[in-house]
């Protein structure tokens, strides 16, 4: 493994240091075990590979990587069977609800989810996403909403922000021809088949951790048999909006968390 | 109370120099280095190492997990 720490203030001493911390036992962080080596497909700073991290980080946790069937979207997250170590089935654009009922009704004792954009799930998918959740289907929907369609270019998407541009809305999204954005979320948590509803995100590190301890909760109550649960993850799309990395998670914090806010929409209620 | 001291190591090549781990560290350890890697990016690395807690903000925020982080307990 290649690592660097090639230039350094030059009154350090950094291999003394090196020598004292770096050790097996003062580890605090490592890459999981849940996900593969394979590199990730996705652009510099693309919040898509944190959630994957947080997916595996869970997983581990859990005890849980034999036991888990992921379903993947089409997005940019197409591949996301390249770069989860679980099982991963990839469905048809919009489907994996769908497809995630078959699975979970024969492999009831797995942990089934579906990791889906903002395209996929609220776009061409809200049929499949609106049913599963109204029959109550046990299984898990992690949704990424980055506002746009990025894998095909940053066209559009449901979700995006009133006068926000996309390559198509150069002007901005208008309401009179456009209509609002969707918060669709937000729209499925009254249903009863749905056990919880969360919005995170993973703009930050303080966010990260609670949009894991999110996860985590979702695949407990999947344990628990209590019924569809969906996290919706806001995340950049720096690629999509044209900005640096750093620029796209000051952006989203300024201008996406008001239209979406952060929190916990619906938690189930114990008997 | 003595600071935790920590330090980082992070995946020459594999890194995208994305610079999230840069901006999202509170001691200002990180900066993106000059050199290139493999991948044509600037990847991350330490410039101020006696600073590190190993408080892992920067691990939090990185998307493509270059990034093991120690802490001296
Ligand atoms: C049936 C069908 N229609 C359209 C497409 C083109 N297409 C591919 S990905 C995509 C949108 C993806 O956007 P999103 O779900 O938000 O995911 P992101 O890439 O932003 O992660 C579209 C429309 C397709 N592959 N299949
Ligand atoms: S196009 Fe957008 S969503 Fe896709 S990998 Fe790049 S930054 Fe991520
Ligand atoms: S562990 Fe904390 S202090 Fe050390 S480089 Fe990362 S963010 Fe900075």
């Amino acid at each position: 493994m290649e690592t660097v720490i090639e230039k350094t203030n030059v009154n350090v001493d950094i291999e003394a240091l090196r020598k004292e911390i770096i050790k097996e036992e003062n580890i605090v962080f490592k890459k999981t075990i849940g996900l593969t080596d394979n590199p990730l497909s996705y652009c510099p700073g693309c919040g898509h590979g944190v959630v994957h991290r947080l997916i595996g980080e869970v997983c581990e946790e859990m005890e849980i990587i034999q036991d888990v069937i992921a379903i993947a979207p089409v997005g940019c997250s197409v591949f996301a069977y390249d770069f989860f170590n679980l099982d991963t089935q990839s469905a048809a654009h919009g489907r994996a609800p769908a497809v995630a009922t078959g699975v979970k009704r024969t492999m009831p004792d797995k942990y089934v989810f579906t990791y889906q954009g903002d395209g996929d799930l609220a776009a061409i998918g809200t049929g499949e996403t609106i049913h599963a959740a109204n029959r109550g289907e046990n299984i898990t929907i992690i949704f990424i909403n980055n506002g746009i369609y990025g894998m095909t270019g940053g066209q559009m998407a449901p979700t995006t922000l009133l006068n926000m541009k996309s390559s198509t809305s150069p002007y901005g999204r208008e309401m009179d021809v456009h209509g609002y954005p969707l918060n669709i979320t937000d729209m499925i948590a009254p249903l009863r088949g749905v056990c919880y509803a969360t919005r995170q995100s993973v703009h930050t590190p303080a966010n990260v951790r609670k949009a894991k301890a999110a996860i985590k909760k979702a695949f407990e109550y999947q344990k628990l048999k209590k019924g569809l649960s969906i996290v919706e993850i806001m995340s950049n799309c720096n690629s999509g909006w044209k900005m640096t990395p750093v620029q796209s998670n000051k952006w989203m914090e300024e201008n996406m968390l008001e239209n979406f806010p952060l929190g916990d929409i619906k938690v189930p209620q114990d008997k | 109370m003595a600071k935790a001291r920590g330090l980082v190591e992070i995946l020459f090549d594999t890194c995208k120099g994305c610079e999230l781990c840069v901006n999202a560290c509170p001691f200002n350890v990180l900066q993106l280095s000059d050199q290139v890697n493999a991948k044509g990016y600037h990847p991350s690395m330490m410039v101020n190492p006696e600073s590190c807690t190993g408080c892992a903000s920067c691990a939090m925020v990185c998307p493509d997990s270059v990034i093991t982080v120690y802490r001296v307990k």
